[in-house]
């Protein structure tokens, strides 16, 4: 429809020299204006963040200095991150192998496009069932585990009733992640080529010998990636968090008790900063700070890893 | 001569091709004994459903291999061994998932009415309020961030396109947009709070603060649609309105962006679906409120998210009525980020580029 | 005792569509059989259902009768996974495995059935394999390179080894050389002559003379009509395809009036 109606030509020149120039300088600009925009984050970010590094005693939390403070939220950030990719991963590559290889066509594209919806549920979604729904019912669990498995450290109670605790934080982040890890999974199994998998089933091989000699080869860089990606999005979640964890300053591998769990930086700050003024606000944005530069390393991580995988 | 060959071939070419196998509903014959064996036990030794679900696939998951491997030989039983460890991921992994979409639908539908629409909280203690003022929050915040991010993300990316291609400032922005994707939602809050601080003085909240958060949330997404978008559209097209003597900033707004338009509203409506459900930025320089606040340059702006969480975190006296109101608003924010999700999907796929793959 | 493919009425679908019809013919043990027709004709079609490849693609299903060995390849007890370690198939583009030596390539089906293979073994099968396909002298020397470091030609080779490697019966090869050089070609055409004495092969080729060359056999498919299945039209051996066809539309193919 574009192609059949040209515009009409200019008929001075200068008109277009004069358009394009414009036009050009206002793409460009509004480049700048993303590069300036990023600048600003890290620029205030440092500027607000940084002078809380000399921070101690009430401003920083109680804490003799600021690494006091900020270690064991990193702590609980990554724990509950790593909770979440131990169980979501291979999940999501379960669900993402039924979409690609298992279920029959028609029921595979319904599935796809019912993991994209879900992927798109807001966090706060999630941490409202995490809190409301999730959280209730798990208490039986952990209780089974503080009373079998209670020498093992991760698992001593005692066990709230709320059933507000790290495992449960680290439950909800995987429902989270799993949705975009799986589309991503999918989409890579969809890519592996189809010459090599019947290269594979020429050879006698069975569907699950198929997918280990042809697709998972091929896919290896992808899934590693998708998993960094969903780390990335687990690492710097917020809502989920902090709906279900207080926040509270200690380092603790304990799983499922209340009092004796750690808290992550993202949640601390959402429920603290109502609160907070003055150095206060600097420490917390210092963490916010810590927190971008992780997330910033795992999502670069995750990308260099799939642009390997497609040059190779 | 010819009998020694087909001796010798015979031997070679001895081709069982049935190999004993197991029968078609081998699988859910040996779910319902694993499932029978496990019910039995579970009532002999008093354990819960959840127990005897998971012993009956404990059992299963040795059963069927062993059986399969009697019969059938070890690769087979590791292929029956994996399919049924797939199908176990599958099933465990649409659990909560289902459960989320359920507990959403059924918690949230009963306070549904006329004054949970219309009306605010201002002055609410328990029933009788609404989520008007978080609605309009939502609207106005997400508009904003609209409005913000759509020309910067579609221009980048049009100079990205068409005009940058393998320059140096050009690899620095894709580079950043990278970066910018994978900014934590509260960093993006924390930043907006610093800025408007900066004008404002310490302790600000305001509507448009929130509006700038979300930007910098939403413009990478923009610019990533925009720009797979643009790729699509084929050079040819760009050459032949250069031969009709179209200068370049013609063919880009007349030829180009019309052709790509279909798929850049799907990304940008994918984009607002995002941003609109987005909590923590809002938390920090949005602020909580309970009343109706239509200024997004002026004073505390509630959003539906904020609301959810605000309503759980700090319920007051009314814990239960707070958590329905909670639900509800829940449900309302799944619906309209769904609605806006399957709008993408439709505009994406009545108008997708005839080019496309 | 002849280790012959016999087909009766075989219709072959995708989903609703009717690909190929009614096929009926006697593939002969240890000799060439080729396939000719224009594009879309169904003869690689025809092929992939010959060792239960064609059920890759969702949605496709056969009708009729395929018997190899006295046992019908469709029947509901047959294992499709013991049927393609019988009858081997080398494909239209080289493919070997990405991610593994040319070594590695070549035991690639065997270790699927192996659990534990001696050092010696394993070697002994390789340069077996390879010596039958022609590639020995070629890459002895580096065996621990990746497979996708050879030529297009070499890389097809391997392919043929990775496919005898298993000790198949029948080799289907599904224009084995439409992606190769005219040298490559020749190499390979050698090597079908002398596989010959070992395997039941079955090709498909656009190339006239690649079929006249190497085949024992001539099957000649094409459409019935723009629109309609594919069918098989004519069956002989190749002298007479090529010299005195019982079809007209064969003749009027071969000398290249159509098609």
């Amino acid at each position: 429809m574009t192609v059949t109606a040209p515009p009409e030509v200019d008929r001075e020149e200068s008109t277009g020299r004069v358009g394009d120039v414009v036009f050009a300088g206002i793409s460009r600009g509004s480049a700048i204006v993303i590069m300036l925009a990023l600048a600003g984050v890290a620029v205030f970010l440092l500027q607000q963040g940084l002078p809380a590094l000399g921070n101690h005693g009430e401003a920083a939390y109680g804490k003799d200095n600021i690494w006091a403070f900020v270690w064991p939220l990193l702590f609980g950030t990554l724990l509950a991150s790593v909770i979440a990719m131990l169980i979501a991963a291979p999940l999501a590559i379960g669900v993402a192998l039924i979409i690609s290889h298992y279920a029959p066509r028609p029921v595979a594209k319904v599935l796809g496009w019912l993991i994209d919806l879900l992927a798109a549920i807001p966090s706060v979604v999630y941490g409202l069932w995490g809190i409301q729904f999730l959280a209730l019912n798990m208490v039986p669990v952990y209780k089974w585990f503080d009373a079998h498995a209670g020498w093992i450290p991760f698992f001593e109670g005692p066990v709230p009733n709320s059933g507000r605790t790290m495992f449960t934080a680290g439950l909800v982040l995987a429902v989270m992640a799993l949705p975009i890890i799986t589309a991503i999974c999918r989409e890579v199994f969809a890519q592996t080529p189809l010459m090599h998998q019947e290269a594979a089933l020429a050879l006698g091989a069975t569907r699950w010998e198929m997918i280990r000699l042809a697709v998972f080869p091929y896919a290896r860089s992808g899934m590693m990636s998708a998993v960094l990606l969903g780390l990335g999005r687990a690492l710097g979640e917020t809502m989920a968090v902090a709906l279900v964890l207080a926040p509270t300053l200690i380092v603790s591998f304990n799983l499922i008790t209340a009092e004796r769990s750690s808290s992550t930086i993202a949640a601390n700050i959402a429920l603290n900063f109502g609160n907070a003024s003055g150095s206060k606000i600097d420490t917390l944005i210092f963490s916010g700070l810590v927190l971008f530069v992780i997330t910033f390393a795992v999502n670069f991580l995750g990308r260099s890893i799939a642009a390997r995988g497609q040059r190779g | 001569m010819a009998d020694l060959q087909t001796a010798q071939s015979l031997e070679r070419q001895s081709m069982p091709l049935t190999g004993a196998s197991l029968p078609r509903q081998a699988p859910l014959l040996a779910a319902v004994i694993a499932g029978g064996i496990a019910a039995l036990i579970a009532l002999l030794g008093g354990f819960g459903w959840v127990a005897a679900i998971f012993v009956a696939w404990l059992l299963l998951l040795v059963g069927l291999p062993l059986w399969s491997r009697a019969v059938e030989g070890g690769r087979r039983a590791v292929d029956r061994i994996v399919t049924l460890l797939v199908w176990s991921a599958f099933a465990l992994a649409m659990i909560p998932l289902v459960s989320l979409v359920w507990t959403v639908l059924s918690k949230g539908v009963g306070i549904l009415s006329s004054q949970f629409f219309n009306n605010s909280m201002r002055g609410v203690l328990g029933e009788g309020g609404g989520i008007y003022h978080a609605i309009m929050g939502t609207l106005i915040i997400t508009a904003l961030a609209t409005v913000i991010s759509v020309p910067i993300g579609v221009l980048t990316a049009v100079y990205l396109v068409e005009y940058g291609k393998t320059s140096r400032l050009a690899q620095v922005i894709t580079f950043l947009v990278d970066v910018m994707t994978g900014i934590p939602s509260i960093v993006a809050g924390l930043f907006a709070y610093a800025l408007f601080a900066l004008f404002f003085g310490p302790g600000v909240r305001m509507g448009i603060g929130g509006a700038v958060a979300l930007s910098v949330l939403m413009v990478p997404i923009v610019v990533r649609a925009a720009e797979e978008m643009l790729k699509l559209v084929p050079d040819e097209l760009r050459e032949a309105s250069y031969a009709l003597g179209v200068p370049k900033w013609r063919t880009i707004t007349k030829v180009v962006l019309p052709t790509a338009i279909a798929g850049i509203v799907t990304g940008v409506t994918l984009a607002v679906a995002r941003v609109a459900g987005e909590t923590a930025p809002l938390l920090i320089i949005a602020g909580f409120t309970t009343s109706t606040n239509l200024d997004p340059f002026n004073d505390r702006m509630t959003t539906l998210p904020v609301f959810i969480f605000y309503s759980i975190t700090e319920p007051g006296l009314h814990a239960d009525a707070m958590a329905d109101y909670a639900w509800g608003a829940a449900l309302v924010l799944v619906a309209i980020v769904m609605f806006l999700n399957v709008v993408a999907r439709v505009v994406g796929g009545l108008f997708a580029p005839k080019t496309g793959r | 005792m002849a280790k012959s493919i016999d087909v009766s009425d075989l219709n072959i679908y995708y989903g609703d569509f009717l690909a190929v019809e009614g096929v009926n013919m006697t593939i002969k043990a240890r000799s060439v059989t080729a396939f000719i027709g224009p594009s879309g004709c169904g003869k690689s079609t025809f092929l992939r259902s010959l060792n239960r490849m064609h059920e890759a693609i969702p949605g496709a299903r056969v009708e009729g009768k395929v018997m190899v060995d006295g046992q019908s390849l469709y029947e509901p007890s047959i294992d499709p996974v013991a049927v393609r370690r019988q009858i081997g198939m080398v494909f239209q583009r080289p493919n070997p495995f990405p991610t593994m030596s040319i070594y590695e390539n070549v035991l690639a089906g065997k270790r699927l059935n192996a659990k534990r293979m001696s050092k010696s073994d394993a070697d002994a099968l390789v340069e077996r394999s390879l010596r039958g396909a022609n590639l020995w002298t070629e890459v002895k020397d580096r065996l621990n390179k990746p497979g996708m470091s050879l030529s297009g030609g070499q890389q097809q080779r391997l392919c043929i080894a990775r496919a005898i490697a298993v000790e198949p019966q029948v080799l289907l090869m599904d224009e084995p050389c439409s992606a190769l050089d005219p040298i490559s070609t020749a190499a390979i055409e050698d090597l079908i002559a002398e596989l010959k004495s070992d395997y039941t092969i079955v090709i498909v080729t656009h190339n006239m003379q690649q079929a006249a060359r190497v085949s024992d056999d001539t099957g000649f498919f094409n459409l019935k009509a723009t629109g309609e299945p594919g069918h098989l039209v004519e069956f002989n051996p190749t002298n007479k395809m090529f010299t005195n066809p019982d079809e007209e539309s064969t003749e009027a193919y071969i000398s290249g009036r159509f098609g």
